[in-house]
């Protein structure tokens, strides 16, 4: 009798010992002649839990963690039952069993390379009807479904496919922006890891509605285990499903530049050059990658679409709020007590999701802020706490939703210096093309230095930068800069006041 | 050591029919030598049709793509605001002053290079950092160190 185990080996599991605890495994099984099954899943997504081990009893999967190696042994001595680290059934933890896994049902759950586990959990069916509607069919569908663009813009994904089939052109392109840049943000990745083949059928379903031959994946190059997970999967992908339709995946890797991850410097990037900005107009979906219209959508955005083709519009649709359709898939990280995914309909509330889910902060000091939304995104005092995670929500707070990454600080934070770390990032990743960005970053850390160290003038003049980036600047780089730092001001000033010393 | 010229010009060729060929190629010249030799700049432009300015725009605007090969550990430091709210910005001071390095730089001995990276999409187990690759989480400077020494 084979003994059948699942450990993720996803990036955050594997920073957590799972390769160790995986090579304990496999010594104990054979050290007692155990015909030993070990399947490499990605993650559920419950970070402090990792390495989490998991068995199937009798259908239910029950889990273990988080393991260490040495606590293998006895694993094995109580044959995967009672145990110090036993969790019980997965579904039943209450982060888990709170969500609505619709994006991430199989992350976790099958080994991401094994094509036909991901047919039995449902895989390839949104495809097969996608592959029996008409083009403007499956546009329709997407436009019903409410599907926006997850990677932070918001745009509805169905409108940019429908501008894409209606440019007449001999060769179209959609590209996957998987250059998951923001810090707090780990949703790609996890599903890049976890489930690939989700994000391979929805450009392909993608490919289909608009009219596209080709079909690439711009990857950011720190994430280099998705990087061969992926590479497998394509090539699976390619041999299994692409065999008899006229699409094709390519793999392209960044080169740590952040800027990248703006759709038209993904292009400039993925053409070979400098990652610089373009202006807008011609959009991408009509003028893109080499001149041809081009689809360029998140992973996220992307791995919706085959639940949607399947489940059909109206399912998906009738989760979320009145604009903000479908589901979000939280992350929760920085100082919080039960950081990871959280996949849930749009509309559930910041407070909710850092102290009820999230546990509150790590030290277990209080929440002193929350940045929503990446490195570009507001701070979010407690008193705040009520917003709702919904696109035009977050704007009306002063926010933004973003990748929908949330990171916890506690009452140790200084937000002067966060605020200052928010100008210097900007200066550091600046394509250098506009004037507001390029030059604004670099005076506004010299501006909120000045704020620190007392000068009274400085106030009005950053308030005049941060006019000056959010208007003037060419993308969301040197346009959003400002969230962060206007927020932190307006929310804790007597971090400003000149009695902290300026960070580093 | 493979001549890196010959071999540059091999990779660039196997590369010239992608659309946009340059990123894989300058990917595939830095796996193969661990840096970009200079050197290899004029033969990668000449095959892949452009000037050598646009070469070395590309080369230069681009964190990844090193001039210089890097020490035999290569530790990169997650600075994000993640890894900042959990004690981040004093895992990288710790090591900037054990090392005796500040960012972008290698030990006098040419062991350790340390290098700040923007996120790692290790936000839920923070802070972290990678050694030539593998993932930390929860990383301490002790515990960095000491995969260092070993």
């Amino acid at each position: 009798m084979t003994l059948t185990l699942y450990l993720p080996r996803d990036t955050a599991a594997l920073a957590l010992g799972a390769e160790a605890v995986a090579l304990r495994i496999e010594q104990e099984a054979s050290r007692r002649g155990i015909g030993l099954n070990l399947v490499r899943t990605g993650s559920r997504g419950m970070v402090w839990l990792e390495p989490l081990l998991e068995v199937s009893r009798e259908g239910v999967r029950t889990g273990f963690g988080p393991l260490e190696e040495d606590d293998v042994g006895l694993l094995f001595e109580n044959d995967f039952t009672d145990h110090p680290k036993a969790l019980g059934a997965i579904g039943d933890i209450p982060f888990f069993a709170r969500q609505t896994r619709l994006t991430f049902a199989r992350c976790g759950v099958i080994d991401p390379l094994d094509l036909d586990a991901y047919r039995a959990h449902g895989g390839l069916s949104g495809l097969a009807r996608a592959q029996a509607m008409t083009p403007m069919e499956i546009v329709e569908e997407i436009i019903q479904s409410g599907l926006r663009g997850r990677g932070g813009a918001g745009f509805p994904a169905g409108i940019k496919w429908r501008t894409t089939l209606e440019t007449n052109a001999p060769s179209k392109v959609i590209v996957a922006n998987a250059d998951e840049g923001d810090s707090g943000t780990f949703a790609d990745r996890m599903l890049m890891e976890g489930d690939p083949f989700a994000l391979l059928e929805g450009m392909t379903i993608a490919g289909r509605a608009v009219g596209a031959d080709r079909g690439f994946i711009y990857l950011r190059s720190e994430y280099t285990n998705a990087n061969r997970i992926l590479k497998d999967a394509i090539n699976v992908f390619s041999d299994h499903v692409l065999t008899d339709i006229g699409f094709s995946i390519e793999l392209r890797l960044g080169a740590g530049a952040y800027v990248c991850g703006e759709e038209t410097a993904l292009l400039n990037s993925l053409e070979g050059k400098r990652g610089t900005v373009r202006p807008k107009p011609p959009l991408p979906a009509i003028a893109g990658f080499l001149g041809r219209p081009t689809v360029v959508n998140n992973v996220l955005t992307l791995a919706a679409v085959p639940h949607i083709l399947a489940d059909g519009a109206p399912g998906y649709a009738a989760h979320g709020t009145v604009r903000s359709r479908g589901t979000v898939a939280v992350q929760i990280g920085g100082n919080v007590r039960y950081g990871g995914l959280f996949e849930t309909g749009f509309g559930i509330s910041l407070g909710e999701l850092v102290t009820d889910i999230g546990g509150g902060t790590a030290t277990g000091r209080p929440i002193k802020a929350v940045q929503l939304g990446g490195p570009l995104g507001a701070y979010f005092p407690p008193a705040l706490f009520d917003t709702r995670l919904d696109y035009e929500e977050c704007t009306a707070a002063g926010g933004l939703l973003g990748h929908a990454g949330i990171v916890v600080h506690d009452d140790s934070a200084d937000m002067a210096r966060l605020a200052r770390f928010a100008m210097e990032f900007c200066a550091v990743e600046s394509c250098g093309t506009c004037t507001p960005c390029r030059i604004g970053a670099v005076r506004g850390i010299e501006t909120i230095d000045r704020m620190i160290a007392g000068d009274p003038q400085a106030a009005p003049l950053l308030a005049d930068l941060c006019e000056v980036m959010r208007e003037g600047s060419l993308c969301a780089l040197g346009g959003f800069a400002p969230y962060p730092v206007e927020s932190a001001l307006k929310h804790f000033p007597a971090d400003f006041n000149g009695h902290r010393t300026a960070a580093e | 050591m493979t001549d890196p010229v010959p071999r540059a010009r091999q990779i660039a060729e196997a590369h010239r029919h992608l659309d946009g060929p340059v990123l894989p190629v300058l990917h595939a010249v830095q796996a193969e030598f661990g840096h970009i030799p200079a050197e290899t700049l004029p033969e990668i432009a000449h095959v892949l049709d452009l000037s050598r300015a646009e070469l070395h725009g590309v080369v230069t605007f681009y964190p990844d793509f090193r001039t210089a090969p890097a020490g035999r550990y290569l530790l990169r430091v997650c600075r994000g605001e993640a890894c900042q709210a959990m004690g981040g910005a004093e895992l990288g001071e710790a090591l900037r002053r054990a090392l005796s390095v500040d960012w972008h730089e290698t030990t006098a001995d040419g062991v350790v290079t340390l290098e700040p990276v923007y996120c790692l999409g290790l936000c839920s187990c923070a802070p972290a950092a990678t050694i030539n690759g593998v993932p930390r989480g929860r990383a301490g400077a002790e515990a960095l160190l000491a995969e260092l020494e070993k």
